[in-house]
């Protein structure tokens, strides 16, 4: 069975600039995978790389086998793999209801139809609904999302994100900026919303990340210079001195 | 539906709902049926007719600026050769004795309308914003300028003129009287106004508002917002096409003032200070601004000066245009809060009212003195009369603008003061404001 993702080589230049220094990842299927690192050290580049936001220099991103390097965005997400933002991004005049709705269409083949009444399809109703309840936000439903709380708004944001049912998701610092009971919370949504499907997740929490996480890559200076279980990562000396420091001990 | 989708789902509309819903369209027909019976005179008929294309010409604009958050510069364009293509229709299919009657010409403006923004919008579209913008007037000014080089299609500048009462007759109907092109245009406002509006409310149209929110995400969701916008433009200009044809059917004639700068400006003018939040708001701007540009001109002689003071003035002070304002209100009508902000209104009136009528009366002051300083200073603007020399006329404005202003500035704080109290009150209710 092939990897759900998988990077060779990758790197990504901005001029003479190398953020993203020969990166080999491999993501497998079902797995809930941590990328963890210090400030700077290339993880949304990485996240960026794989969901088409941006190109690599050389190298190749493989979803399922395939390469998706060089693809646009959105067929990337077409093939059942979607991101979420790391600053919330979402559409701020359209209601909760309206988001989830636009990220479920796709999905159910409604394309670009303009000869479909929008209120009357059984089946975006019926995903936009059970996405609405999942993310508890169904007495928020006719809210402007620009309008939210905080953490309203980053639970849309996952919303908005595994709404498609995309079985791979990449979750870009979910929890960051949210208190305790918030982070509680969100955790155990994304464990539950990401039941039997492949996660890379970015997460500077570490209670978060050896909580949830089946394995874990660490990403320093644009190189990955560990990947294992948690507790392989966490008795492991390159790491400690890089970066876990002291929030390990 | 399963339990969830009932419960965290919308609720689907009632039968009341629906006959609320359907009972405005009609009610809407039937008023623009009743409408010459009630304003009999020839004068009224031309107004409606002029309205009911700016409207539909407003709302297409809105499917690029106010659905889609496209700013297009040229959208005369497809406005312009929706008309002269009709009018090369006209001519053509009397000379020919085509069996195509009058009514179906506009449709033939539509599909002008299509084609043209079909080939010219795939590569504008690549891109919104400044992009966007900056394209869309290049394609103006291109088309705008070989409207007065290809003499042969355009006819220069005199344009291109046709009878439209050669074609086919309908029901006896030979289109010369004002009424019955009254009735031709009112049937295609309604027909398009209902097409536009029906298309907001499909996967289409929602996306369009996704891609005017955040063009990036849409990207992630499965979308390609070049599509979405593209798609959008082709809409836009069929609808401006079916305006254009109209027009020309409506005055018997095109010429290159349809296709440009001019036509391009108004009618982002009327979109706008309608609102382009609203579905209705182009409505209620197409229906403002040609009332405004058909009264103005028998008033003044620099009424485009006044219709660009007010575009300033929405664009300031109520950027969600005349719609918005009215719609400001409605959760302090819910709340029942409305009559607490009404009253600093008409304090705010007077003092307001005072302030333009200075502005007004300095404007056509220095107008007379740089226009024609030579003539009678015995003036009139706005149906009244004075004398432009008279020092006295200087004071008064000069009274009028700046005691005006200080008074209106201190009321305008008490407006935002009992603004402020009402809204309050309808969020303690749980009405959003």
């Amino acid at each position: 069975m092939s990897a759900a993702i998988e990077l060779r080589g990758v790197e990504k230049r901005f001029g003479e600039i190398s953020i993203i220094k020969n990166i080999n990842l491999s993501v497998a299927q079902g797995e809930r995978h941590a990328l963890i690192g210090p400030n700077g050290a290339g993880k949304s580049t990485t996240f960026n790389l794989i969901s088409g936001y941006m190109a690599p220099s050389s190298g190749s991103v493989l979803l399922r086998g395939q390469e998706i390097s060089g693809l646009p965005p959105y067929q990337i997400n077409r093939r059942g793999l979607s991101r979420s933002f790391q600053v919330t991004n979402v559409f701020a005049n359209m209601s909760v209801w309206e988001n989830l709705r636009c990220a479920v269409l796709w999905s159910t083949g409604q394309r670009y139809a303009f000869w479909k009444n929008i209120d009357n399809l059984p089946e975006v109703r019926e995903r936009t609904a059970r996405i609405l309840a999942d993310i508890n936000l169904t007495a928020r439903r006719a809210v402007p999302a620009g309008l939210l709380t905080y953490a309203e708004q980053r639970a849309l944001e996952i919303g908005i994100t595994v709404a498609g049912g995309a079985d791979v998701i990449l979750l870009d610092e979910p929890t960051a900026g949210m208190s305790h009971a918030e982070t509680e919370r969100a955790v155990t949504l994304i464990r539950r919303l990401t039941e039997g499907r492949t996660l890379l997740i970015v997460e500077h929490d570490m209670s978060v990340v050896f909580g949830l996480a089946d394995r874990i890559s660490v990403l320093v200076y644009g190189q990955i210079i560990a990947s294992g279980r948690p507790e392989e990562i966490r008795g492991n000396v390159k790491v400690r001195e890089a970066y876990l420091g002291e929030e390990a001990a | 539906m399963s339990e969830i989708a009932s419960h965290a789902a919308p609720p689907l509309p009632v039968v009341a709902d629906k006959l609320k819903f359907y009972g405005l369209w009609v009610a809407a027909a039937v008023a623009l049926v009743l409408l010459p019976w009630i304003f009999t005179s020839g004068g009224s008929l031309t107004t409606f007719s002029l309205i009911g294309i700016s409207i539909i010409f407003a709302l297409s604009y809105n499917i690029l600026l106010g659905q889609t958050g496209m700013l297009s510069f040229g959208h005369a364009v497809y406005y312009g050769l929706g008309g002269f293509l009709a009018i090369h229709s006209i001519n053509i299919i009397s000379a020919n004795k085509l069996p195509i009657p009058l009514p179906l010409v506009p449709l033939i403006g539509a599909l002008t309308g299509l084609l043209f923004a079909a080939l010219l919008g795939w590569v504008s579209t690549q891109r919104s914003g400044t992009a966007f913008a900056m394209i869309s007037l290049g394609v103006a000014e291109l088309i705008a300028s070989s409207a007065l080089i290809l003499r042969t299609f355009f006819g220069g500048e005199a344009g291109i003129s046709a009878n439209r009462t050669k074609l086919l007759k309908l029901f006896g109907w030979n289109f010369g009287p004002q009424i019955q092109i009254y009735y031709l245009v009112a049937a295609w406002t309604l027909i398009a106004v209902i097409a536009m509006y029906a298309l907001t409310r499909t996967p289409l149209g929602r996306m369009c508002n996704a891609v005017r929110d955040n063009p990036e995400r849409v990207q992630f969701v499965g979308y390609n917002p070049h599509a979405v916008r593209y798609l959008a433009f082709c809409f836009s200009g069929f609808f401006a096409g079916i305006a254009g044809a109209l027009a020309a059917i409506n005055f018997e004639i095109a010429n290159s003032a349809y296709l440009g700068a001019v036509q391009s400006g108004t009618v982002l003018f009327a979109t706008y200070i309608g609102g382009v939040g609203f579905f209705i708001g182009p409505i209620v701007g197409a229906i403002f601004v040609t009332f405004l540009s058909l009264g103005l001109s028998d008033l003044t002689p620099v009424w485009q000066l006044y219709f660009g003071l007010i575009f300033i003035a929405v664009v300031v002070f109520a950027p969600g245009g005349i719609t918005g304002l009215f719609m400001m209100h409605r959760s302090l009508l819910k709340a029942g809060t409305l009559t607490r902000v009404l009253p600093s209104y008409l304090v705010t009136l007077v003092p307001t009212l005072a302030m333009i009528a200075g502005l007004i009366l300095s404007i056509e002051t220095i107008v007379h003195f740089t226009e024609n300083p030579g003539e009678d200073s015995h003036i009139k603007a706005f149906g009244v009369s004075f004398d432009a020399a008279s020092p006295y006329i200087w004071a008064l404005a000069a009274a009028l603008l700046i005691g005006g202003f200080l008074v209106a500035r201190k009321t305008w704080a008490f407006v935002g003061q009992a603004w402020d109290g009402a809204t309050s009150v309808a969020r303690e209710k749980g009405i959003a404001a």
